[in-house]
């Protein structure tokens, strides 16, 4: 037992290490555009929860937050569910990930919370050309990643031109050139990427929808009984001294 | 009224309900002069209620198990009516605990509540604050996170490193032989029943102890030494309504802030939530970066501080267990900071930015020269704890020498056993912070009057 914290304490140093000069881009995303909330939850259902499950989300919640109904939850984005109080689970099991994608697919219920929004977004634009990994491509974000570049038919494929220099100075921008064209411009792909990230934030958090606006109301209420508090206190202890 | 006048002489007859209110409340006379500091008493008292109201709310929805535990913390945080609410008020309040407890703590240092006849409220708090970090520790494995299941880990192995027994011990904490769904259920077990009865017996002793003596002042005057004819302390108010009016204010104040966090801040940044708590547990995935909740980092230093694990182990024990000792190390009889000297004070000062240093190591990556910083701060600490006996009186040349002499020689023979190839530069560097520390406050006395000591006032003042 001795060793193992040894090991823990002598391996700590070497992977902070490891986990530090990560680039990442800030991503401005905004949890009160309904439509953009909309459009993130579209791109999710069609990409990612394909293999990709949030279990913890339920389709109906989803359509209550970002102002749909259940009709057009149904119609719209459930594809592998029947009833709308479902969670979405997708049908990939893990024996089968692991052979396909060597390794089991997280769940990205909470995602949002454990990698931040920039890393997500920034990772969704980080793909690019790589032969010799097993689906030809690569992440700069998250390197030799097990999952293949999904959005290429609205991104297109593109290949990163400095590695070297990325190599030598951590945390250097990657810079990429366009081999073919997808569906979307490059602005049409951050926007739209822009809007999934938002989605998966408001699904790591529901509650932040509503906890901001709830707090104001509480600290406000807080600074009345504060009001009426302070005078009273004032009041008893004046005879004091 | 004339009703519940008369129910209330027949319980009377049969509980002492209005002793008992007028012993603890109308009738207990504290000293008129608390100031700012003597808020966190009540405001503990005020987390320990919170704490036990919501994690109650809590275990109707937790499922202790290691297949559900994740994903039922995940269902509170979705599914239950406000229980996104309930879970933010329970995890803010834990490091709010730990803040208002540790300036508790503070206010007693600075103010020597410590010190006879308050022996036994220090002792019984800090018994408190013992089953409050297994508390802590215990109820941070719950959500089953990849930091839950990884920092219980780590600190479980560390009762492996005992000679002879720790390796069964550690196997007999977790009911397996790594962090398993035994470990789970039998930390929820004194997470939610065994350590808050414990807890909540240990507060009212706390109170019934502090009843008992009397409340100390940022004076340090004894107000029971003062009485008027009626035996009613001069400069003591009822504690109600005086203080209970006085609290409220307290209380409120102190709810802004709990609600700031709560509602705008709730990971305070993954320091009160952690990011990779939000992956569940995987045995078979250490983190990148194994890092306890804030309020254990300065220990959490101490025992990083020293290579040997059993040593650590002891380092970091001691530097909780050292604090209950203080009745018996800090004997200056002068209990207040106020009338103590301007080298206490320094001393006092020194302390808090020592122990916020250490806490803030201890959430970074051992790097070599934050790991010697690290050990340095740790041994001021320990020191302090000393200084604080030396400083109980006035001490002679002779005295003071040899304490400085035979605790320098104690520093540099460690960083002789220790001194590896190329680590000389930073040895020599570190070993400053204990020698310039003792020396200042070991020489000090002699050649200045930063040692002097004001007379302490008859009454209490303001």
């Amino acid at each position: 037992m001795k060793k193992t914290i040894l090991a823990i304490l002598m391996v700590l140093p070497t992977l902070a290490m490891a986990a530090g000069g990560a680039y990442t881009e800030k991503v401005d995303y905004d949890l009160h555009n309904k439509e953009s909330l909309q459009n993130g939850a579209k791109l999710f259902v069609n990409y990612c929860l394909s293999c990709h499950s949030a279990a913890y989300q339920r389709y109906n919640r989803m359509g209550d937050d970002l102002g749909l109904t259940d009709a057009q939850v149904k119609a719209n984005l459930m594809f592998a569910a029947d009833k709308v109080g479902e969670t979405m689970t997708v049908a990939l099991q893990t024996e089968d990930a692991k052979k396909m994608f060597g390794t089991k697919v997280p769940d990205l219920s909470v995602v949002s919370r454990a990698r931040g929004a920039d890393w997500l977004y920034t990772y969704l634009r980080t793909f690019y050309k790589d032969d010799s990994r097993p689906f030809g491509v690569n992440n700069v974000t998250f390197a030799d990643v097990g999952m293949p570049h999904v959005l290429w038919e609205l991104e297109g494929m593109k290949k990163l031109v400095n590695a070297d220099e990325m190599k030598a100075h951590p945390g250097t921008a990657p810079k990429f050139e366009k081999i073919s064209e997808g569906k979307m411009s490059a602005a049409e792909y951050d926007s739209a990427m822009r809007d999934l990230t938002a989605f998966m934030v408001y699904m790591g958090e529901p509650a932040k929808l509503v906890r901001y606006e709830l707090g104001i109301w509480v600290i406000l209420f807080l600074v009345i009984l504060f009001l009426v508090a302070y005078p009273m206190k004032k009041e008893f202890w004046k005879d004091i001294h | 009224m004339e009703m519940l006048k008369a129910l209330l002489g027949w319980v009377d007859a049969r509980f002492p309900a209005t002793k008992l209110w007028e012993e603890h409340l109308s009738k207990y006379y504290a000293p008129k002069n608390f100031n700012f500091w003597y808020f966190f008493g009540s405001l503990a008292l005020l987390v320990l209620v919170i704490q036990v109201v919501t994690g109650i709310f809590l275990t109707m929805h937790y499922k202790p198990d290691a297949t559900l535990a994740f994903a039922s913390v995940e269902y509170i945080m979705r599914d239950v009516n406000w229980g996104w609410l309930i879970r933010y008020m329970h995890s803010t309040g834990a490091s709010a605990f730990f803040v208002v407890v540790y300036l508790h703590m503070f206010r007693g240092l600075m103010y020597g509540s410590f010190k006879k006849p308050r022996e036994l409220i220090w002792i019984f708090g800090m018994f408190i604050f013992l089953a409050l970090m297994a508390e802590a520790f215990m109820g941070y494995l719950l959500p089953w996170g990849q930091m839950s299941y990884w920092g219980a880990q780590v600190i479980v192995n560390l009762f492996g490193a005992i000679p002879v027994v720790g390796e069964d011990l550690s196997i007999w904490i977790r009911g397996d032989y790594v962090i398993s769904d035994a470990t789970l259920n039998r930390f929820f077990a004194f997470h939610v029943a065994a350590v808050p009865l414990v807890i909540i017996g240990l507060v009212v002793a706390h109170i019934i102890a502090l009843h008992e003596v009397g409340s100390n002042n940022p004076d340090g005057v004894e107000i029971k030494k003062n009485k008027n004819a009626d035996g009613i302390p001069l400069d003591g108010i009822p504690f109600h309504p005086y203080y209970s009016v006085k609290d409220i204010v307290g209380v409120v104040v102190f709810l802004m802030f709990f609600a700031a966090v709560m509602f705008f801040a709730p990971e305070m940044g993954g320091y009160f939530l952690e990011h990779a708590n939000f992956v569940p547990a995987d045995p078979l995935k250490t983190p990148e970066h194994i890092a306890p909740v804030w309020y254990f980092t300065p220990f959490y230093t101490m025992l990083r501080a020293v290579p040997d694990p059993f040593l650590g182990v002891v380092a970091m024990g001691a530097g909780v267990v050292v604090l209950a000792f203080l009745p018996w190390l800090d004997q200056n009889p002068i209990k207040s900071v106020r009338y103590r000297s301007a080298l206490h004070k320094l001393n006092l000062g020194l302390f808090v930015v020592v122990f916020v240093y250490l806490g803030y190591l201890g959430v970074k990556a051992p790097e070599p020269v934050l790991s010697e910083l690290g050990l340095r701060f740790s041994e001021v600490y320990f020191v302090f704890f000393y200084v604080l006996w030396f400083h109980s009186k006035t001490r002679d040349a002779k005295f003071s020498y040899m304490s400085l002499i035979i605790w320098m020689a104690l520093f540099s023979l460690n960083d002789f056993a220790r001194h590896v190839e190329g680590a000389g530069e930073l040895i020599m560097m570190g070993w400053f912070i204990p020698g310039i520390y003792l020396a200042v406050m070991f020489l000090a006395p002699l050649y200045t009057n930063l040692n002097a000591e004001k007379a302490v006032p008859e009454r209490v003042t303001g």
